[in-house]
Formats: C-alpha cells, structure tokens, sequence
C-alpha cells in the first residue's frame, strides 16, 4: 500500500486528536486531587515544624488550629487584611514573583539567593488558651546546592528558640545535602536560639560537629557530612529570613506585644 | 498463537533478552531511580505500564501508520501515555511522584520503549505486543530492583524506608558506603550484574569485532608506513 500525502497527514491528525483528548482528559479529571495533594504535604510540614503533626486525623482538620496572618515586610506589622489577597491560599513563595506585590532583592544583601521577595509573608500562629503565643511557624527559603530549599521554621513563645524546621521542597543530594530531611538532624534545632543577647542573628551550621564545651552552643547547628555549600546554605537562609529583610521587626514588634 | 508461545515471549526478556544487561538499554532511568527501593518499585511499575500500553496500542494501529511518519506517530503515543502515568502519580502517590520528579517523564526518551514499539509493535497482533512489552518491563524491573536492594541496604542501612542495619549515626553499627547513594555505583553494580549473567549464560557473550593488532605488526613510523 502506497502511503499518500493525505493518508499521511489524515493519520497523524487523528493520532494527534486521540492523544490530545486522552492527556487534556486526565490532566483535568485529576487536577483537584493533585492540588489537594500539593497542599496537603505543604500543611502537614508546617504542622511537623510546629511539632503538633498527628497523622491518624486529617490534615485540615489539624490545621485548624492555627491563625494565619500577613506580614507587611516593609514595616513588620501583621495584618489580618490585605485587598485582593486570600489568607488562606495565599502562598509567599507564588507572589514573590508577582509585580506590584514583590521587588527584587539587592544582590549584595541577597545571601540567600531568592533574587525576589514578597511584599507580604505569612506567619502562623498557634495560640494558647489564654490567646498568649505558644508558636509561631515562619515560611524560610534559600539556596543550597542544586536549587532552592523551601521549609517551614517554628518557634517557641519567646520568638527566639527553634521548635523544629521541616522542608518541603529541595534538590539537594540524597544522603548528603538531601539529608535536610533526616530526623535527626533536624531534632538538634529544638531549642537553638536564632538572636543572641544584642539581638545578632547569630544561629549557625557549622562545619563538623559542634563541641559540647563552646559557650556558643545554643547558636550552633552540626554540619551535614559531606554537604558543605548545603550547609552553608541553610545558614545563609536563616540569616536573610531572620535578618533586617526578613522578619526581625516583625518578631520585635510581636514579642513586645504589639 | 498457543498460550506456550505467549509464555516464551513474557520470558524471554527477563534474563536472555533482558533490556538493560543484554541490550544495555534505559540505563539513565537505572542509575537514577534506584537509591531507594520504593521509589524504584513505582518506577518500575510506570514503566512497565508505559511499555506493555504503548505496544499495545501501537500494534492496533500499526498498518495504518504511515511509514515516512512512522517514529514520531510512535513517540506521539509513548508521550501521552506517559503524561497520563505522571498524572496518575501526582494524584495518587504525591509523596514518590516528588522523589522521582524528571524521571517519570523521561520514560518518554526511555530507548526500551522505543525499542519494543520499532522492532516488536510494528510486526506483531496486539495481544504478543502487549506480553512483550509487559516482559520487557518486567526484565528491566528486576534488575532495578536488584540494584535498588544493594544501593539502599548497604548505601542507607535500610530497604522501604525500614531500618535493617543499625546506621552508626543513630547509634547502630553499621557505616553506611555512602558513594553508594550516588548514581555512578548503579553503574558498577549493573556492570558486575552484566559479568556475572554473561558468566552463567555464556551465549550472551558478543564475538569480538576487532582485536588488538600484535604489537610488532604495528606499523613503522620511522619508514614512513601508515594505514597498513
């Protein structure tokens, strides 16, 4: 049989037409499970990270218990409201590209390589009875080796000392910078301090392990073996998020209760 | 065809014909995937779906295909299925589609599914196509899997995500071989692999194309001999 233009192209047609119909139908028929998916995992990390995860109930159901506030960056008040901007999906890391709601970054102060930041953060609160802070969770992201790590940091109601750091996001190297995620490394952030006494951010991965016997303990992280520029990453990460850029004024303002 | 003969074409690529050691084919995937072994069991079940699926609806349209077209209305096919595949992950298992990220999509440049499509699909009914590629898939599975055993227990100290050995670092005694979580020791191990099957079945074995010349009928530079 002699293969004619038309056959030809009345064939690739219908190939075309079939394979179409087939991909546009299950790329729509699943969206909403993969979104639901998505956030899903992001919530229960922030839930880890508040160290409140319990994976016998739904996550939404847990997630409840946290408020969700803006943080204008630009002078560290929280907000309940912004116009346009839904605080229950809204996602820093999606609007720190948006224009009008983002500006680009200062490459000198820029150590944590996000090139563009947000004009609002996120903040999540887990209150006690008497509405007095019990945690707070922090959206962190950075640089490491391969890509940008993106995680959840939590801390205690002083609004200094780490209560658990969880990432959902990277590209690091599994076994080496991939082991971000190993739980026993990130145990030996609980109850790190992120500022010392002048108020520096002064919390640090160090290279190798850290000695019982340093007066600086309580600021330092041991190193992940064989992970040196993911190691380095993470610290640049805290010191861009918890610096002048980042959510310093916010904390300052919100520990002395305002 | 009789139900033996279905029989021999699902057998023959899981160690005579296999994929990766005889045909050296899908190597990427292999050395990528298989630093934990339930993200390699997921993979190995996409690719063995992609496989047996593409075949098969490749030989339902076989004759109509025309052949100046012929690889990319293949490729066509491999493509949506294995969109549908990814899909399918992220929906369902969210936690291993992340883990495998790119690679479910590369099954697209997978040359095993190619392969099977060009030299099996186009020749055959649908019924064989789709027992070669779901053989095929199987042969290319097993030696995932066993690499993925040998990289995760002696690389992590565990199998699934369970602790076997006790790693020194949670006060075990086991010192994992880290070198073993990188890509390039699949490499290693699927070369011993390849050794030691060529050793059982020696037929495998290639007949060599060329040999080393003896080093004193090497030409003679100095006379001026060249290309002799």
């Amino acid at each position: 049989m002699k293969d004619s233009v038309t056959k030809t192209l009345f064939v690739s047609f219908v190939v075309c037409f079939i394979c179409s119909l087939v991909v546009s139908y299950s790329a729509v028929s699943l969206r909403d499970a993969q979104e639901n998916n998505k956030l899903n995992d992001k919530r229960s990390k922030i839930l880890q990270a508040a160290g409140i995860f319990n994976s016998s109930t739904p996550v939404e159901e847990q997630f409840k218990q946290l408020e969700q506030k803006f943080i204008r960056f630009s002078d560290g008040i929280l907000v309940d409201e912004v116009e346009g901007l839904d605080i229950s999906s809204y996602d820093p890391v999606e609007f720190s590209k948006k224009s009008g709601l983002s500006k680009p970054v200062n490459p000198e102060e820029d150590i944590a390589v996000i090139k563009s930041q947000e004009h609002y953060g996120k903040i999540y609160i887990l209150k006690n009875q008497d509405q007095s802070i019990n945690k707070v969770v922090l959206p962190v992201r950075g640089y490491g080796l391969w890509g940008t790590l993106y995680g959840f940091i939590s801390l205690g109601p002083d609004l200094n000392t780490i209560q658990g750091l969880e990432f959902y996001e990277h590209k690091e190297t599994p076994g080496l910078g991939g082991e971000v995620d190993n739980p026993n490394w990130k145990n030996i952030w609980k109850g790190k301090k992120i500022y010392d006494i002048s108020s520096l951010v002064s919390i640090e991965v160090v290279k190798g392990k850290t000695s019982a016997d340093d007066k600086n303990i309580a600021y330092k992280v041991d190193g992940l073996s064989g992970a040196t520029l993911t190691s380095r990453g993470v610290t640049n990460m805290m010191h861009y998020w918890f610096g002048d850029n980042g959510y310093k004024s916010a904390l300052e303002k919100l520990s002395n209760g305002s | 065809m009789a139900a033996k003969g279905y029989l021999d074409i699902l057998k023959k690529p899981l160690v005579d014909e296999n994929p990766i050691t005889l045909q050296i084919l899908g190597i990427c995937s292999a050395l990528a995937v298989t630093s934990n072994l339930s993200v390699t069991l997921v993979m190995c079940v996409a690719l063995t779906s992609v496989v047996a699926f593409s075949n098969l609806c490749i030989s339902f349209v076989r004759n109509y295909i025309p052949s100046s077209v012929r690889i990319i209305v293949q490729m066509t096919i491999i493509a949506s299925l294995v969109i549908v595949v990814d899909e399918l992950l992220k929906a369902y298992d969210y936690e291993t589609s992340k883990k495998l990220s790119v690679f479910v999509g590369l099954i697209i440049t997978n040359c095993i599914v190619m392969g099977r499509a060009e030299a099996f699909a186009m020749k055959e009914k649908p019924l064989p196509s789709f027992i070669d590629g779901l053989g095929n898939g199987l042969g290319y599975s097993f030696i995932l899997i066993i690499v993925a055993i040998i990289r995760e227990l002696f690389g992590a100290g565990s199998l699934m995500g369970i602790e076997i050995l006790p790693l020194t670092s949670n006060g075990g005694w086991y010192q994992p071989n880290n070198l073993l979580l990188l890509p390039p020791s699949s490499f290693i191990i699927i070369g011993l692999l390849i050794w030691v099957i060529r050793e059982i079945k020696r037929e495998q074995i290639e007949v060599k194309e060329f040999r080393l010349a003896k080093h004193d009928l090497s030409p003679d530079l100095s006379k001026g001999q060249v290309n002799v």
